[in-house]
């Protein structure tokens, strides 16, 4: 087989999930990263557990799922279900991680599992191989098992972030962990990320590069802004002051709402929007209630598209609270919708965003005397989002991709 | 004949503490932090007291008694002063000894160091003769030459200065109020006015300023007899070769490492060597030198940023929110009578403050950031803004206690 050729620009990508059908920020990335790297020419074949129906693709998709992709060593078509018999996927269970019952576990074992085949098919058609976290992962090792070619394990989020300070899930710690120490290097989406890699997982430092996330500034721009009972309030005088995410200990809600308590006390005027849900709904509204600050909270729900735009729109101030956020996209977007940002420390967009307000998400009191400012000084608003903005256009995919395109140049010794 | 005239700046504002919105009406102090930070004014006067202030004055003192008709110029705040009264008394005790030699000017500004002329002409003349009494009472002596905080400049300042008495004023010898026309010598200000002006030679004084320890700088390492050929070849093409700068520069700025001490050392005697060179202070050279022609300055210069105009403390939002908020406090300040609150309040408005909030280029980090001792501008804004509302406070329980016909409060503030 041929491994390597002049053209260092060609990999083959494993992802786990694609816009619109995503549940996270993964897929955007995924999808920012690859349009990048396609313009910067680089071939990219993306490989998708399932088969989903995809617009306008940039590259080549692969769906780990579809039969007629795939092909045996000798160039035979093959049933996947052929390929995986019982004691074969016990065995590749076993070798690439599995079990615990849990779908998606599963799920990672078998994507792993068709990496092989799918790597075998196309194998002169690149030179490295990049997975995307750490469903991804063993995906990735099998293909890399399989043809030799090296191995980029891209970090998006660790299980100490998912965990936000709790009890972290071992089963996943170790696939995490495998697929870093057994990939050549690691693309990590911030030096934050990078230092839990370094300090909880022992990864060598040397062989971690921080790429940042981009954000197409476009894509969220305005959109057509209904007026709703938010807007309604604000004309009334209140002053918005917004999250969104997950209600999870990750992204830090708990800290909002003692936040908020504290900020009323100064501008009593303020309503407080939550925009998310999540395993801490029924406890926030709990502590809110109890609090006696029902009527300053509007828990909307899952909010996404127009609805989200427009929230932002509303808000005087974002606060993104997060205890642990490898990146974090939402205060770029929140910037491009003209609302400024209080941001974690611990965070990866910190690291983008000089003209943001910046807090240890455990810091209630200067969390509090932040937003107050914020509140209370147009200038300062003004002012930082005028600058937070231009941070934004600064933060572009190209940028990112560009980065990763010399990494691959770096690992493919041209022969 | 050509004249040397070098002028420094010696300045320190009172940084503010990290001020919270819980410190607000909290009685706790303005200025006052000591924890070796940046913050700490007191760390900071004792590291550039030991860096710049003892050994250049040293150097001075060295340099007068060498060379009898070595002469230079200072610009003191009153702000400074303070400091070293309270923090290094010795450097006070040096300064009067560079007085006592009769050949080193003491010049005038505002005593804050401040922004006052913006919103209040007025204040600006207030802290113009407080500055003046304590040149007076430290030094023994009374300055006739103004110069304005950063070299700020324009035609309405000229009028205000000129009725004031002074007989002449510095500023930035900027590009975009000379044009053509060469720095080198005296000018005045908009006919109606006619205050002689003495101009910065921004190109010969940043080459000591900003470029002496620049080690990619072509001219890296300057000796003291390249500088002197460069300012003795302006002989015949001007009268004076007014070199400006942060006394700051040396040993601060520009380290001990670079050579700097040791350049100036061997600076006078290297242009000695042209024998039509002279130093001059800036009374002497409008002594000797009549204007040759008018600088109108419609719009403000400054010797700060390559734009050299107000936007170091006067382009953003913040800022210009910060100083009209300051001064919409004065006449209640100035009434109050509260000696206490009028010292706080006259060192909130210090150039320096609102220096800290300027964005420009804050993302690319340079030397705002570098001159910056809060982690951002933003920072430094809502400190600043949080002191106001104290100030704020505090005037409305002197107004209540005045209702109630109870002795105003002097509360102790720093």
């Amino acid at each position: 087989m041929t491994t390597q050729t002049n053209n260092p620009s060609r990999v083959l990508m494993f992802g786990w999930e694609y816009p619109p059908y995503n549940s996270g920020g993964l897929g955007v990335a995924c999808k920012g990263l690859i349009e990048a790297l396609v313009a910067d020419g680089v071939e990219v074949l993306f490989v998708l557990p399932k088969r989903i129906p995809v617009s306008n693709p940039p590259c080549r998709f692969i769906f780990a799922d579809d039969t007629e992709e795939l092909v045996t060593a000798d160039g035979t078509p093959m049933l996947l279900s052929a390929y995986l018999t019982a004691e074969e996927y016990r065995v590749r269970r076993r070798q690439y991680g599995g079990g615990g019952g849990a779908t998606i576990y599963e799920a990672a074992a078998r994507y792993a599992a068709q990496a092989a085949a799918i790597a075998r098919a196309h194998a002169d058609e690149f030179d490295v191989i990049h997975a995307h976290d750490w469903l991804s992962f063993g995906a990735g090792l099998a293909a890399k098992e399989e043809t030799g070619k090296p191995l980029v394990a891209h970090v998006h989020a660790t299980e100490f972030d998912r965990g936000g300070g709790n009890q972290i899930n071992e089963y996943i710690y170790d696939i995490e962990r495998r697929g870093m120490e057994g990939a050549d290097r690691v693309v990590s989406v911030s030096q934050f990320t990078k230092n839990i890699l370094t300090t909880y997982y022992g990864i060598d430092e040397r062989k971690i590069l921080p790429v940042h996330n981009g954000i197409n500034a476009a894509e969220y721009a305005p959109e057509k802004v209904i007026t709703d009972r938010v807007v309604r309030l604000k004309e009334h005088g209140h002053k918005i002051v917004l999250f969104v995410g997950r209600l999870t200990l990750q992204k830090g809600p708990d800290y909002f709402v003692e936040s908020a308590a504290r900020i009323l006390e100064h501008e009593p005027s303020t309503l407080f929007v939550v925009a998310g849900s999540g395993d801490m709904q029924q406890r926030l509204l709990r502590d809110v209630a109890a609090a006696g600050l029902s009527n300053k909270f509007i828990f909307a729900g899952f909010v996404r598209g127009a609805e989200l735009v427009q929230l932002y729109k509303a808000a005087d101030l974002y606060i993104m609270p997060s205890v642990s956020e490898p990146f974090g996209i939402t205060p770029l977007e929140s910037l491009i919708n003209g609302t400024p940002v209080l941001i974690s420390k611990q965070s990866g967009v910190s690291e983008c965003l000089a003209n943001a307000l910046t807090v240890d998400f455990w810091d209630v009191e200067e969390m509090v005397n932040k937003a107050v400012s914020v509140l209370r000084h147009p200038g300062l608003r003004n002012t930082l989002v005028q600058n937070g903005y231009q941070d934004v256009l600064r933060q572009t995919w190209h940028a990112a991709a560009d980065k990763v395109k010399q990494l691959y140049a770096t690992m493919v010794q041209v022969t | 004949m050509t004249s040397v005239c070098f002028y420094f700046q010696v300045h320190q504002p009172f940084r503010l503490n990290p001020h919270s919105i819980f410190d607000i009406g909290s009685g706790k102090s303005y200025f006052g932090v000591s924890d070796g930070t940046d913050l700490d004014n007191q760390a900071i006067m004792n590291k550039v007291a030991t860096k710049c202030y003892r050994p250049m004055t040293q150097l001075l003192l060295e340099l007068l008694e060498r060379h009898p008709q070595f002469r230079v110029s200072f610009s003191i705040t009153g702000t400074a002063l303070e400091q070293f009264r309270q923090f290094a008394p010795d450097v006070i005790e040096l300064f009067r000894a560079l007085a006592a030699t009769g050949r080193v000017e003491f010049l005038n500004e505002t005593y804050h160091h401040s922004l006052a002329f913006i919103h209040s002409p007025e204040e600006f003349t207030r802290q113009i003769r407080m500055h003046t009494e304590a040149m007076e009472e430290v030094f023994g002596v009374t300055p006739t030459v103004f110069r304005n905080t950063e070299l700020i400049y324009n035609n309405d300042l000229a009028a205000i200065v000129s009725k004031l008495g002074f007989r002449g004023m510095l500023a930035e010898g900027a590009d975009h109020i000379l044009g053509w026309r060469s720095p080198n010598f005296v000018y005045h200000s908009r006919g109606d006015t006619a205050l002689p002006l003495l101009l910065k030679n921004y190109k010969l004084s940043d080459d000591i300023a900003f470029r002496f320890g620049e080690k990619t700088w072509e001219s890296y390492p300057l000796t003291a007899a390249t500088f002197a050929n460069w300012v003795n070849s302006n002989h015949g093409a001007g009268d004076v070769v007014n070199l400006f700068m942060d006394y700051e520069t040396f040993g601060e700025h520009q380290w001990e490492d670079t050579g700097i001490f040791s350049f100036m050392r061997e600076l006078p005697t290297e242009l000695y060597r042209h024998p039509d060179t002279r130093f001059a202070t800036p009374s002497d050279v409008l002594a000797d030198h009549a204007p040759v022609g008018e600088i109108d300055a419609p719009q403000y210069v400054s010797w700060a940023d390559v734009e050299r105009d107000l936007s170091a403390w006067h382009s953003n939002e913040m800022q210009a929110d910060a100083l009209r908020s300051v001064f919409a406090l004065e006449s209640d300040v100035i009434a109050s009578g509260d000696e206490q609150l009028i010292d706080d309040w006259r060192r909130l408005t210090t150039s320096d403050h609102f220096y800290y909030m300027c964005t420009k280029w804050f993302a690319d980090g340079d030397v705002h950031t570098y001159f910056n001792p809060y982690q951002s501008p933003y920072d430094a804004f809502i400190a600043y803004m949080n002191v106001l509302h104290d100030v704020q406070l505090r005037i409305d329980e002197i107004k209540a206690r005045r209702v109630n016909g109870e002795p105003v409060s002097l509360r102790k503030v720093t």
